[in-house]
């Protein structure tokens, strides 16, 4: 597989909090990388300086081949982003957010109109098209912030958390646009603090944490090397105790050596909260 | 060269469009104001009043004039910006594009200035009807389409470094409202004292003002400060990019 994002020791500083801190990346061409990490981890902040948005304090980013900071214009013509918050002109409708794009990546306009009528079909918008994006559902907003986003044909797609705020429906709806965008040739790199949806979606999972990457596999090797099987012992209804198996025997072996007043025994298949939650100490969630 | 031209039409573009929903009250808002300074100054305080050769009013409308270009092209530069970075944030779209920083620069100068002609223009002919003997010269057109320009470039600069909604209002209430008052909009600078008449050519107001009143009523026009002008104009967009720079790559 072809290296299409590489970061080295990439750091960002503001004040003294290290916000992103000496980060080394690898990300494939036609993956679906996953950022995985709490608030304030430092997931946007890697986003906007591989984006080219904020310059980096130390370290590089190579996409393409090309360096960010000193080639910043070819790596814009090859990457898509879709900002944590929707960033359309919300008083226009999802057409004139498009043909904004489209003028942005100066294409013609005969190639504008067909482009534009093609990705709405794509993505399912065709029928909001006319309709002012502040009218839309948080989700109709999402997929018109990607549309946008996917008008200059991008080699790779970050997306930063990009089903946070929709409901069940529309975050799988999501998914499987991302999915079939992805098999349709477009790396993508996401965010997100949803282990479900890391879990769904990814190849490949880094796990963010105060600015450093503490962990990084496919969801399924890092799993394996804490246990793919998880038993909680829930001691006198307060306190919780976890213990990782590498298979459902060994975890049976130790339920059963389990003294008998030991109350609730949970067995279960091990997820990456478990990996973050024993590699930090704490909840992705926060806390 | 004509990339550069579109890529500058393409920032303009979408102000424009945002500008279709609302430009019949953006014209109307950014009209009172100056309309009430005239019929206040010119009408109630400066009636029977005459200043050199001509009376108060025919002395007022061009200060009038400037004044509303420089508001209006400001403000309409500088609130659609800080819409775009803090509101929309669709800023980030701009930056992240193959649009160079000084065609951005440029672009987002445009929607000011149409604003701050449209409704200068406005006054202007509202001026003619009260004032006949006003000259409306292509100097006077030339110095009036410059002072938009660069009071655009102005309010965009602002609206780059100053970061937050309450900045901009403190911004507003301390520099821009006592520049239209003082920037010999309403009153002769010859009457101030030395030290007071300094400090106002430091602004670019005055400079207007000056050269619109000139062209308006006939005097020497005051070239230099036309270049003034246009200086203050480079100062801005250099800031500009500048403050660009700073953040994104
Ligand atoms: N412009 C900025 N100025 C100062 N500090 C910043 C700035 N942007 C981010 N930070 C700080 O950097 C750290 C990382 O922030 P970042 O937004 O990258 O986190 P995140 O992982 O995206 O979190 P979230 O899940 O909340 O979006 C935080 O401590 C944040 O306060
Ligand atoms: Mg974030």
């Amino acid at each position: 597989m072809e290296e299409f994002i590489v970061a080295e020791r990439l750091t960002k500083k503001y004040g003294n909090i290290n916000a992103v801190d000496g980060l080394d990346l690898v990300v494939y061409s036609g993956e679906i990388f996953g950022f995985l990490g709490p608030n304030g981890a430092g997931k946007t902040t890697t986003i906007r300086m591989m984006t080219t948005l904020t310059k980096p304090t130390d370290g590089r980013v190579h996409i393409n081949g090309f360096d960010v900071v000193h080639d910043a214009c070819k790596v814009r013509e090859v990457i898509g982003v879709v900002q944590q918050h929707i960033s359309l002109d919300r008083d226009l409708t999802v057409r004139e957010n498009m043909e904004y794009h489209a003028r942005l990546r100066r294409l013609k306009p005969a190639e504008r109109k067909k482009r534009i009528s093609e990705l709405l079909d794509y993505v399912g918008l065709s029928e909001y098209a006319d309709r002012m994006v502040d009218a839309l559902s948080g989700g109709m907003k999402k997929r018109a912030a990607i549309v946008c986003s996917l008008i200059h044909n991008p080699k790779v797609l970050f997306l930063d958390e990009p089903t946070v705020g929709l409901d069940a429906q529309g975050r799988r709806r999501l998914w499987d646009l991302v999915r079939r965008l992805n098999s349709d040739g477009t790396t993508i790199f996401l965010t997100t603090h949803y282990i479900e949806e890391a879990e769904a979606l990814c190849r490949r999972v880094g796990i963010m944490h105060r600015g450093r990457l503490i962990a990084l596999d496919t969801p399924l090797a890092l799993r394996r090397k804490l246990g793919l099987i998880a038993v909680e012992t829930i001691v006198g209804n307060r306190e919780t105790h976890y213990q990782f198996f590498a298979d459902r025997a060994e975890a049976n072996r130790y339920v059963q050596s389990l003294p008998p007043d030991v109350g609730t025994v949970i067995i279960r298949e091990s997820n990456l909260e478990d990996v973050f939650v024993v590699q930090t100490g704490e909840k992705v969630g926060g806390g | 060269m004509l990339d550069t031209i579109k890529d500058i039409y393409s920032v303009f573009w979408v102000d424009l469009r945002n500008l279709r929903h609302h430009w019949r009250s953006a014209i109307v808002t950014s009209l009172v104001q100056p309309l009430l300074y005239l019929v206040a100054f010119g009408y109630g305080l400066g009636g029977g009043v005459r200043i050199g050769e001509v009376s108060y009013l025919a002395f007022v409308i061009p200060g009038i004039v400037a004044l509303t270009s420089f508001s209006t092209s400001f403000n309409g530069a500088a609130s659609k910006l800080q819409i775009d970075r803090f509101f929309y944030k669709s800023f980030d779209e701009l930056l992240i594009s193959p649009v160079s920083l000084y065609s951005i620069v440029a672009g987002k100068t445009l929607i000011g200035t149409l604003r701050g002609s449209i409704s200068s223009i406005a006054i202007l002919l509202v001026g003619m009807f009260l004032m006949p003997t006003l000259e409306v010269s292509p100097l006077f057109l030339l110095a009036l389409f410059v002072s938009c320009f660069v009071f655009s470039l102005f309010g965009v600069f602002i609206a780059l470094v100053i970061d937050s909604h309450h900045g901009m209002s403190t911004f507003n209430n301390l520099v821009i409202l006592p520049m239209t008052f003082l920037c010999g909009t309403f009153f002769s600078l010859n009457e101030l004292p030395e030290p007071a008449k300094v400090a106002l050519y430091i602004l670019p107001l005055t400079h207007a003002s000056q050269s619109l009143r000139a062209a308006a009523l006939g005097y020497p026009f005051p070239w230099l400060s036309l270049l003034v002008l246009a200086g203050f104009g480079i100062a801005f967009f250099v800031g500009c990019i500048v403050a660009l720079r700073k953040t994104s790559v």
